[in-house]
């Protein structure tokens, strides 16, 4: 274990989940994508981090690879993720299927494609149960009809005899979210899981992942490109960039203190309804391509603030209070000079 | 750039003519049963009874949830669809029943920009032939001048004219997207109406598309009728916004009115729903959650459509009588028969 800053409170509680250094790295003809590149964090029993960035910076790869869907067979995957004191990246694959869908599940963005159009909602949350509990196709079923009521779905008991393309989009989201959690997971990983639904039924949504975490006492990921989702439902957030961690930190301090330039563009490409006429003010440019990182911080092209070092030095994820970290070679005063001036004030 | 202030906005004067205006009108989608002999059993009310007038050089914001109508009225308007009922006229020319011949003229005048910049280009065409169709359809550009003419529309946008020749899978989605928009400019258009042009991207590029249209808006003049289900994106763009259920506007009004005090509890729980990156905020708005879907538009609930889903709905008024768009602020028209009261959703000064 490295003695790197993480975005961990500084609880006596056991983490549930350690990654260190992790780096998934894929062979290309082109060369080597380097989707996720030495990412280190933790996460606590209960507690729900929300994991932000744009496409392609590494977000959905990292979660991927601790579910166990991305292997050494499809990419060179480095460091360690030790979950509740066991390191997965050396588990087989037969002993890693015990491990995923009981002890951590995870949604995905569209659950159209996640549910298979063929049976009936019902039987594929049962079939997910007696994957991994000895139990009667029957008791499964039940099971699914009493997840299926749990997440909010009217009528549960006909609801789990109707195929996928019977249900709308956001009772879609909800069956999936009840699959996931009908084998009472320490761990919910949600990638993007409302991004392709109304805002009504995103909040819905939102709502659900919320009071689940509570009765189920499981940790909760949110993985999305949008700072304004994860505002209300999160404990801690992190900032992906190019395969790395920009800044983590408690939600307030991404909100109300950020430290990284880029986290103060993703917070000024929002429009932001409190906010009487002003111009939204985008990050220029295009995240970089994973082959061809830039040398040294690999936000310093879109950068309004880089200079010469930038160029350079690839910045260390630093914290000065041991929980908000941010890579980032401005020095502190400012950081918290230019987010005042440039952000709050221009808002 | 000159940012009008709230006031001149909410000023502008009505009078004139409406660059585009809608009068009464539907869209009903037969539902047919049988192969052969198709019987009706029914129809889809997609668009039911909207009256809309767009002034020039404004943009109107369109809101509501997936299945509310506001694409089919989109394409009602870009006779895409023919309307059942009612009347269309763009400058007072009512171009409702025109045939093909006589629409030419009025498609350089209003363009479309889609929501799937992956769909919405052809992915065998280069991008310097996607954006000079209009050119060779209306014959508005002499051969040797079709070029030049796409290099300063690519630069216009934000593309590298030299990308001339590349195919649309070499560009990220938000390119795409610039494409569609310089597809939409080509012919100089007045009005274009952009069906989600921002959902499908990531916020940092939703941000640079939408700064682009509000450039091209200062630069040309544009009028834009401007569809989200995103109520922030909506009215930060809009100078007014209509806020559709079930085929109906059910509340029109300047958009920091309706931000401010919407006055039908459907706005409320569209605006108590938006994600806010401000947790502080946040927290202080007032939550009004709505049950369930949309009810299915074949067979709209009886009174006022919105009473099944409605937190303040009063029986019977609401289920047996419909209510009028009725007004309440200046330039603020809703359809309800106990409307919110002011501040409903956030109140600013407490938070």
């Amino acid at each position: 274990m490295t003695d790197r800053p993480t975005a961990s409170p500084a609880g006596s509680r056991r983490p549930l989940l350690q990654v260190r250094d992790l780096k998934v790295h894929f062979d290309t003809p082109d060369g080597v994508v380097k989707a996720v590149d030495g990412v280190t964090f933790d996460i606590h029993p209960g507690e729900t981090l929300g994991v932000v960035g744009e496409s392609g910076s590494g977000k959905s790869v990292t979660f991927l690879t601790i579910m166990g869907l991305i292997t050494a067979k499809q990419a060179r995957v480095e460091g360690e993720v030790v979950f509740d004191g066991q390191d997965l990246l050396a588990l087989p694959e037969n002993e890693y299927r015990h491990f995923r869908g009981r002890r951590m599940g995870m949604v995905f963005q569209d659950a159209m494609t996640s549910l298979h159009p063929f049976y009936v909602v019902g039987e594929q949350i049962a079939e997910a149960v007696r994957a991994h509990e000895k139990i009667s196709k029957r008791a499964a079923f039940d099971r699914a009809v009493d997840m299926l009521q749990r997440v909010g779905i009217p009528k549960p008991a006909e609801r789990a005899r109707q195929y996928p393309h019977e249900y709308s989009g956001g009772m879609r989201q909800r069956a999936m979210i009840a699959m996931a959690l009908s084998l009472n997971p320490d761990m919910l990983i949600a990638d993007e899981p409302t991004t392709a639904l109304d805002v009504t039924v995103q909040s819905q949504i939102l709502e659900l992942i919320d009071r689940l975490r509570q009765e189920f006492q499981a940790a909760v990921v949110i993985i999305t490109h949008d700072l304004g989702v994860v505002a209300e439902h999160c404990d801690h957030i992190q900032v992906m960039y190019a395969g790395r961690l920009v800044e983590t930190g408690r939600t307030r301090d991404i909100y109300y203190r950020a430290h990284h330039p880029y986290t103060w563009g993703l917070l000024q490409s929002i429009p932001r309804l409190g906010v009487e006429e002003h111009r939204l003010r985008p990050i220029r440019g295009l995240p970089p391509s994973l082959i061809f990182v830039p040398p040294g911080c690999p936000f310093h092209p879109r950068c309004p603030y880089a200079w010469e070092e930038c160029q350079r030095v690839v910045p260390e994820l630093l914290s000065p209070d041991g929980v908000h970290a941010s890579a980032c070679h401005l020095s502190l005063a400012d950081k918290e000079r230019l987010f005042r001036e440039e952000v709050l004030e221009r808002a | 750039m000159t940012v009008e202030t709230q006031e001149s906005r909410m000023e502008r004067p009505a009078s004139g003519t409406p660059l585009l205006k809608l009068e009464g009108v539907k869209k009903h989608f037969p539902i047919t049963q049988g192969v052969l002999f198709q019987k009706r059993i029914g129809q889809v009310h997609a668009v039911d009874g909207v009256d809309l007038e767009v002034h020039s050089g404004e943009t109107i914001g369109l809101v509501g949830e997936t299945g509310c109508g506001k694409s089919t009225l989109a394409r009602v308007i870009m006779r895409s669809y023919d309307a059942t009922e009612g009347r269309l006229l763009f400058d007072g020319q009512d171009y409702t029943t025109f045939g093909r011949r006589k629409m030419r003229p009025l498609r350089r005048e209003m363009q479309m920009v889609f929501q799937d910049p992956y769909a919405s280009l052809n992915p065998r065409k280069t991008v310097g032939s996607i954006i000079s169709d209009p050119f060779r359809i209306h014959g508005t550009v002499s051969k040797g001048e079709v070029k030049k003419q796409v290099q300063e529309l690519m630069e216009l946008v934000g593309l590298n004219p030299e990308h001339y020749n590349r195919y649309p899978h070499e560009f990220s989605g938000g390119q795409r997207q610039r494409i569609g928009v310089a597809r939409a400019l080509a012919l100089h258009p007045r009005l274009i109406v952009c069906d989600e042009p921002v959902s499908a991207l990531d916020v940092s590029i939703q941000a640079q598309i939408i700064n682009l249209l509000q450039e091209l808006q200062q630069e040309f003049g544009l009028t834009y009728i401007f569809i989200a289900h995103d109520l922030s994106v909506v009215k930060h763009v809009s100078d007014r916004v209509a806020v559709m259920y079930l085929g109906k506007i059910v509340e029109f009004a300047p958009s920091s009115v309706l931000y401010e005090n919407p006055k039908h509890p459907y706005t409320g729980a569209l605006l108590s729903a938006v994600p806010i990156p401000d947790p502080d905020l946040a927290s202080h708005r007032k939550r009004i959650v709505l049950e369930g879907d949309v009810p299915s538009p074949i067979d709209p609930p009886s009174g006022c459509r919105f009473h099944p889903r409605c937190p303040n709905a009063q029986f019977p008024t609401c289920s047996e009588v419909e209510p009028q768009l009725e007004p309440h602020r200046p330039g603020q028209v809703a359809a309800c028969h106990f409307p919110l009261p002011d501040r409903a959703v956030i109140d600013t000064a407490s938070a």
